[in-house]
């Protein structure tokens, strides 16, 4: 990786940073589980590196068999995380669902 | 650049739109769910142009892991419990962490196959990715044991801990200096060695960490996972990955700060303080605990409840276990039909999660109105006629306001003692997660009625509708 394709990734990462910041502090406390279970579910995007992972050590020829194993591993893992991770949110958030009570 | 890679990009940056504006979403009640669709779909469009360029070159390990890790995943988010929520999200947060620990490894490997070294940024990026997914996925699973109770929730110390933690930590380190300068000839044997390690330390992080703490580090351990994430996209050249942990990165890190702040304690001293090992020994050996503790029935806290003007429910960790929150509305409805006003206290490190008491309250249909922060709660309670403490008890204790020695000295509390009547719903005498004393208990307003929470409440609900 050349110098400019590092440091244009670091001012993403940084940049990245500053926006999570901003985005989340204005979370109402009530909405902090939901809020986690979210962001829990975006980091489970690990899913794609996992597929590209696969994919890089495929193009080499057939891996080793354990190899594939912890790929495949790799790829359910991230699976898990995402499905799971949205399918427990919008569980949670379908609580949140009901009207406001005309106070 | 292939026409390809040019649309996986754009696709990439549609996702990236996506979840930032789905957070965006996510700061109101009325708005989360959409909030939620559109990170969903988001992570749809993503994942698609992913397969698109990936499965042609190894359609079997990914085509497996999808169906198997989608399947476990709904499977186990549709059935869990709401109370079991904070556990079920350390899971999925720990297969995150394990997953980007794998990525590096798969991606050594591939490096280590193409005889190559890689470049500085990717050896270093993919020991350090290893050495923090490793940890979050250990830690995750131990933090999950501990709130499911299949261990104890006390934190586990022995002596020479931290010598025993700072060895392996050390040990880490020192792999990780050798293993970045790795030449691919003789030191392919190390990656998973490292593994081990940082699996191992991740456990022992977690171990000396009591139940009660368990919301800081659940949050600590989100944005360890989210900075492993960051940290792989470094690997494989992928702003995707990289924006994706920063946002989790910098939102688990706030929540931590804003927990450790709610305690007032600093965050060292919830990582490696053993918070309350010292006072659980100290109930262990005392004599009965608390003497002058008044026990009270369910038809006279009933009387007091149907007459008050203004009741103040305190929910706390003992609600969620008992799974009492339809029982506590039940009750609210048939106090507020008498008159009642009903409002709810949440301290902000009630339950074992961000906000766990919030979702449980949802669940049972109280209108978030009546949810008060402590900061509104706290002027309220001189004029609330009863306090309901539901499983409650550190958040509650006049301790941390003056008794300069207590553990949790200092920590912002619910004034409940400034209520009229202080009625704590309780299973015994045992102390709470911190194992400390509630001097709450001995005050000359405070009753005691003991039981199981939602049993107590189900008791009190019978006993205002038949007055």
């Amino acid at each position: 990786m050349d110098i400019n394709a590092f440091l244009g990734l670091l001012t993403v990462l940084v940049l990245a940073i500053f926006v999570g910041f901003a985005v989340i502090s204005k979370v109402p406390t009530t909405l902090h589980t939901p809020l986690m279970s979210a962001t829990n579910a975006i980091h489970g995007v690990v899913v794609i590196g996992a597929m590209v992972a696969a994919a890089a050590l495929y193009a080499n020829g057939a891996p080793a068999p354990w190899l594939r194993v912890a790929a495949t591993i790799a790829v359910t893992l991230g699976a898990i995380n995402v499905f799971g991770g949205f399918a427990v949110t919008e569980r949670m958030l379908q609580m949140f669902k009901r009207k406001e009570s005309p106070k | 650049m292939s026409v390809l890679t040019i649309v996986g990009a754009v696709g990439d940056l549609v996702a990236i739109a996506c979840f930032i504006q789905g957070l965006i979403l996510l700061n109101a009640p009325s708005t989360a769910r959409a909030g939620n669709r559109l990170a969903m779909a988001g992570m749809a469009i993503a994942m698609i142009f992913a397969a698109w360029q990936t499965l042609g070159a190894a359609a079997v390990p990914i085509v497996v892991g999808i169906l198997v890790g989608g399947a476990i995943g709904v499977v186990a988010a549709m059935r869990v419990k709401m109370t079991a929520m904070p556990q079920m999200v350390a899971l999925y947060n720990g297969a995150g962490g394990g997953a980007a620990a794998l990525v590096s490894m798969v991606e050594f490997y591939h490096i280590v196959g193409t005889a190559g070294q890689g470049d500085p940024v990717v050896r270093v990026s993919l020991v350090l990715s290893a050495i923090i997914g490793c940890i979050s996925f250990t830690g995750s699973i131990i933090a999950f044991l501990k709130l499911q109770e299949l261990m104890t929730g006390r934190p586990i110390t022995y002596p020479g801990q931290q010598f025993v933690n700072g060895i392996v930590a050390l040990a880490v380190a020192a792999l990780a200096v050798w293993l970045i300068g790795f030449d691919g000839e003789t030191t392919w044997w190390c990656f998973p060695l490292l593994l081990v390690l940082a699996c191992g330390l991740g456990k022992l992080f977690v171990l000396p960490i009591g139940g009660a703490d368990m919301p800081v580090v659940i949050s600590l351990l989100n944005s360890f996972t989210g900075l492993a994430v960051a940290i792989t996209g470094f690997e494989i050249d992928s702003t995707l990955l990289i924006i994706c942990g920063a946002l989790v990165g910098a939102s688990g890190t706030l929540l931590t700060v804003m927990m450790g702040k709610a305690m007032n304690r600093p965050l060292t001293n919830v990582l490696f303080g053993a918070f309350g090992a010292q006072g659980g020994a100290e109930v262990a050996s005392a004599s009965g605990g608390p003497q002058n503790v008044k026990s009270t029935s369910a038809d006279d806290v009933a009387i007091m409840l149907a007459y008050a003007q203004k009741v103040m429910v305190v929910p706390g960790y003992g609600m969620a276990v008992a799974q009492a929150q339809h029982s506590v509305k039940a009750l609210a409805d048939q106090l507020e039909k008498r008159g009642v006003k009903v409002s709810y206290a949440i301290h902000p490190v009630a339950g074992r999660m961000p906000g766990h008491m919030n979702v449980l309250l949802a669940e049972a249909n109280v209108p978030y109105p009546a949810l008060l922060d402590m900061e509104d709660a706290n002027p309220e309670f001189p004029t609330t006629d009863v306090a309901l403490v539901i499983g409650a008890n550190d958040v509650t204790n006049p301790a941390a306001r003056n008794v300069t020695s207590s553990p949790i000295y200092g920590m912002p509390i619910l004034d409940v003692d400034k209520a009229g009547n202080v009625i704590v719903l309780k299973r015994s005498m045992r102390s709470g997660f911190a194992g400390i004393e509630n001097p709450l208990y001995e005050l000359d307003n405070t009753s005691m009625l003991f039981g199981d929470a939602k049993a107590s409440v189900d008791e009190l609900t019978a006993a205002v509708k038949a007055l």
